[in-house]
């Protein structure tokens, strides 16, 4: 009688599982059909409207887009180019996926990515100088986490405490990070040999080591892993979920019993830190110095960027991918076409606006955005339909 | 002000005193519907909410639409009162085929609506009130206003100030001046939703009274309700509506010929079809609602007790004041009480989420107020929230997830912080099945559950894992009567078998008199009364609900 009744439940728990399993293998596929088609529409509707500029400007677009893609991905130099440049990027994207996931605006990004490569800028010559370099590169690396890190401190305990809107209180930081790495850089750090307020520079057989036949410095590798570690933890470790519950409810994590303040200030904390090693990388790995005023504004494009990737950390790869591909092939095809720089900028932008529209059909069709529930919420924008 | 005051005012007080004339009308020779509507259909992703409706709605009568949470009756009322468009059908007022494109449109066809939840603005007098949709002019006509809110308390025998700020009247009265704001520019029909859901039983005793009155005036009154015994009591004609489609309607040429229980055997058996024998327990069937006897035997063994608990009132909200209660091993417990008299503060201030400003929780005679939500949670504290989206659950994650969301990285789900798909999974399909929540699996996202679903998944997750005393705030809200009946089930098994003690927040009386051992009586933050239940409290427990002989 006993066996009876276990097998009768165990059968009916088999079924419902058979059902989620069947269920969710037909819905998952299209879903992942939609994922794709959000990530690559605006991509491509961005490329079409700016052929068409191109057009109206008089130039070429299929060589416009012919040089981008040959000098950026099939050059020999260009592609590893393209890489070296995928390795702050990656680590910033990673920072933001953290500080999305969990409801949390980290638009500073650049403050704290400056402030962390004009103090490595600074203290690196003579750190490398005095200790042997794998040593200095670990010292100058947690320096860049903890000063990336602790720039955040302001605007997580705000909003962890007080409420505080992080947009304004994180992007306010980053006036005052920009600035502040120019202060370092002009003053303590400035070096007495060249004529521009720049750092002393760290000569090129000191940089971090390349991967062995090729220009790419080991930032790339760690870049990855960070990636994945990233997508390990958001996916598959309670502290990961816990950022994602705060995220997606914030009310549902108080009401589970998370601890919303700290969660808030380590998540915050852990973005900053991911801003501040991608300066590490790019100021160790590429430039050895840091010039005053020096900012390549990584920040604005990457939000597009992660959330085409709907904050999936592996999708992010890819996309960073063509990105660095645009940006890399873009300088040189801009340069061809006699077009200022500034054209690969409004190709973002034209992504971003197609991204916008894409969402907006989302939400009409029911569908999943770009945005989480929570997110939309905190940005005000069709969250009373949920 | 422009002159549009006075001529509103003829009109109503014209139509009032046609009233008479329109009845004669009625008896003399067929006169049209005030409304009708025809084949009306309104669907949304997924749903049919209406299918091909068609039903007619008379002067001098109240037309009761009756249906559970889902039936279609909100699509109905906001198809007339201008908020959504048909897809198809049509809309006829006093004949003519009518588009209702907006509210304001529906007010000039005579269409006045009494939403369910207020809609004055607490700031403005009464009469500010009334005014709020009137003409572009530069001054209020004060006057004109006073004589016209005068007239309409006349005929209705309400008693209204008409300089109280509308924060200061109690629901039942904030009501009434719903009802005048719905009539104030000619209305000819009046739909009122849900009206009772807010209200005391003394509060509907009077609502009932200015619905015959204004039946009496001539005007075409639609009550919305899910209660068939307000349909009972107060419907000329009786609608019903399920799944989206009318079942049953019967005019009063059958209503007034047949009894009451033929009647209600007709109703039942139109709204539940086959099965409805066993529903004969239900409240909602039952004739009228009274308390029940409270259990002997308990034991004396205080699991929970409050003791001059107060809670800060933030915005908007009454706080908590003082509140001193005990729970005993396996009782029912019930906190009886008018929405938004300080329930969500109570419930919240147990469950841990809210912060005392005074008094001591203990569970089990051990202190918990310093201890978090986690914390209270994994004593056996459990809180089954009202708010089962908002905060009672997480959309986004799968059904799985959400079953374990108050056990984040603890075992046997985590181990070392890595999740253990296996065990949330084992763990899941157990809850799924013995609470019968209906999903496509536990990977299903729990944003696609239906709202009985969802609250089916919230009581697995707060009513497994060893639990000793459970907050339940408005368990049943909104659910439909099946589930609610399984809901109620739950809870006195839980209590009677395991004897888990039950704090049973509701708005509903029905419920707590149907459950509880004992009712509080919540009444602006304050415990008014504690009363064992038994037959015929219910009127004791009413003037609890008004505040008692504490007086206001």
């Amino acid at each position: 009688m006993a066996t009876v009744v276990t097998d009768v439940v165990s059968t009916s728990r088999a079924v419902v599982r058979g059902a989620s399993a069947a269920k969710a293998g037909t819905s998952a596929r299209w879903a992942w059909l939609w994922s794709l088609g959000q990530a690559i529409g605006p991509i491509l509707l961005a490329l079409l409207v700016s052929a068409a500029l191109l057009l109206a400007l008089g130039k070429n677009p299929l060589t416009f887009y012919r040089d981008i893609v040959s000098q950026g991905l099939f050059n020999k130099g260009g592609i590893q180019d393209t890489a070296i440049r995928m390795a702050p990027l990656l680590l910033m994207a990673s920072g933001l996926i953290v500080a999305f996931r969990a409801n949390i605006w980290n638009i500073g990004g650049d403050g704290q990515f400056l402030l962390a490569a004009a103090l490595v800028a600074g203290a690196g010559p003579p750190l490398i100088g005095a200790l042997p370099n794998a040593l200095a590169f670990v010292i100058l690396c947690v320096t860049a986490v903890v000063v990336g890190g602790g720039w955040t401190v302001v605007p997580a305990y705000l909003k962890a405490r007080y409420g505080l809107n992080e947009i304004i209180t994180s992007l306010m930081m980053t006036f005052v990070g920009v600035n502040f790495a120019n202060l370092l850089i002009k003053g303590p750090f400035r070096s007495t040999t060249t004529q521009v307020p720049q750092t002393d520079v760290i000569p090129f057989k000191e940089l971090l080591p390349r991967i062995p036949g090729t220009r790419i410095h080991v930032g790339l590798v760690l870049a990855l892993i960070a990636v994945f570690a990233v997508h390990y933890v958001m996916t598959r470790t309670a502290f990961g979920l816990k950022l994602r519950v705060l995220g997606a409810n914030p009310r549902a994590a108080a009401h589970a019993g998370l601890s919303i303040p700290r969660l808030t200030i380590v998540g915050f904390m852990l973005s900053g830190a991911f801003m501040g090693l991608a300066a590490a990388v790019e100021v160790l790995g590429v430039w050895g110095y840091v010039r005053a005023d020096w900012n390549p504004n990584f920040g604005l494009p990457l939000f597009a960027l992660v959330f085409l990737a709907r904050l999936n950390a592996l999708a992010v790869i890819p996309l960073v991918g063509f990105y660095a591909v645009i940006s890399m092939g873009g300088h040189f095809a801009a340069r061809q076409a006699a077009l200022p720089d500034d054209f690969m900028l409004m190709i973002v932008g034209l992504i971003l606006l197609f991204m916008t529209l894409t969402e907006y059909l989302a939400g009409r069709s029911e569908r999943g955005g770009y945005l989480s529930a929570g997110l939309k919420k905190a940005l005000g924008k069709g969250g009373g339909d949920e | 002000m422009t002159n549009g005051t006075p001529t509103h005012i003829e009109t109503m007080t014209s139509d009032l005193l046609q009233a008479d004339g329109v009845r004669a009308g009625a008896t003399a020779g067929p006169i049209g519907p005030a409304v009708e509507v025809r084949e009306v259909s309104k669907a949304f992703p997924g749903v049919v909410a209406n299918d091909r409706v068609s039903l007619a709605f008379h002067h001098g009568e109240v037309h009761c639409v009756l249906g559970e949470n889902g039936a279609g009756k909100s699509t109905l009322m906001n198809i007339l009162s201008g908020m959504y468009k048909p897809d198809s059908g049509a809309v006829m007022v006093e004949g003519r085929e009518v588009t209702i494109d907006s509210p304001r449109r529906a007010i000039e066809l005579g269409i006045g609506t009494v939403y369910q939840h207020p809609t004055l603005i607490p700031v403005f007098t009464v009469l500010e009130n009334l005014m709020l949709g009137e003409g572009v002019g530069v001054r209020l006509d004060v006057e004109g206003g006073l004589r016209a809110l005068d007239r309409f308390a006349k005929t209705l025998g309400l008693e209204v100030d008409p300089h109280a700020p509308a924060s200061r009247l109690a629901l039942g009265q904030q009501q009434q001046i719903e009802i005048i704001k719905a009539l104030w520019s000619g209305s000819k029909v009046l739909i009122l939703d849900e009206p009772t859901s807010m209200l005391t039983p003394q509060g509907i005793e009077e609502l009932e009274k200015v619905i015959s009155q204004l039946r009496d005036e001539g005007l075409a009154v639609i009550f919305i309700t899910h209660k068939l015994h307000e349909a009972l009591d107060l419907g000329d004609t009786v609608s019903i509506l399920r799944g989206g489609r009318v079942v049953g309607s019967w005019g009063p040429d059958v209503v007034k010929t047949k009894s009451r229980s033929e009647m209600q055997a007709l109703i039942v058996g139109a709204m539940f079809g086959e099965g409805a024998g066993s529903l004969e327990d239900v409240a909602e069937v039952r004739d009228g609602v009274t308390g029940r006897a409270r259990r002997r035997g308990l034991p004396n063994e205080p699991v929970l007790e409050l003791v001059k608990v107060s809670v800060e009132a933030l915005r908007g909200e009454v706080g908590v004041h003082e509140v001193d209660l005990t729970l005993r091993r396996g009782e029912i417990l019930g906190v009886a009480g008018v929405d938004g008299n300080g329930q969500r503060e109570l419930a919240e201030v147990i469950a841990g989420q809210r912060s005392m400003v005074g008094g001591d929780i203990r569970l089990c005679g051990e202190s918990i107020a310093r201890a978090g939500v986690g914390r209270r949670q994994s004593l056996g504290l459990r809180y089954v929230t009202d708010d089962r989206i908002g905060e009672g659950t997480v959309g986004t994650l799968s059904v799985g997830l959400n079953l374990v969301l108050k056990r984040i990285g603890e075992e046997p789900f985590w181990r070392g912080g890595r999740i253990r798909e296996e065990a949330i999974d084992q763990a899941a399909c157990d809850l799924v099945e013995g609470f019968d929540i209906r999903t496509p699996g536990t990977e299903t996202r729990c944003g696609t559950l239906s709202g009985g679903n969802l609250q089916k998944v919230v009581l697995a997750r707060e009513l497994s894992f060893d639990p000793k005393v459970v907050v339940y705030n408005k368990p049943t809200y909104g659910l439909d009567l099946k589930t609610t009946l399984a809901v109620r089930d739950r809870i006195r098994d839980l209590a009677e078998s395991a004897g888990v003690a039950a704090l049973l927040i509701s708005t509903d009386l029905e419920e707590i008199l149907d459950l509880s051992d004992r009712i509080a009586v919540l009444f602006r933050g304050r415990i008014t009364g504690i009363v064992d239940n038994a037959p015929g409290v219910e009127r004791h427990v009413g003037e609890l609900m008004l505040g008692g002989d504490r007086g206001d």
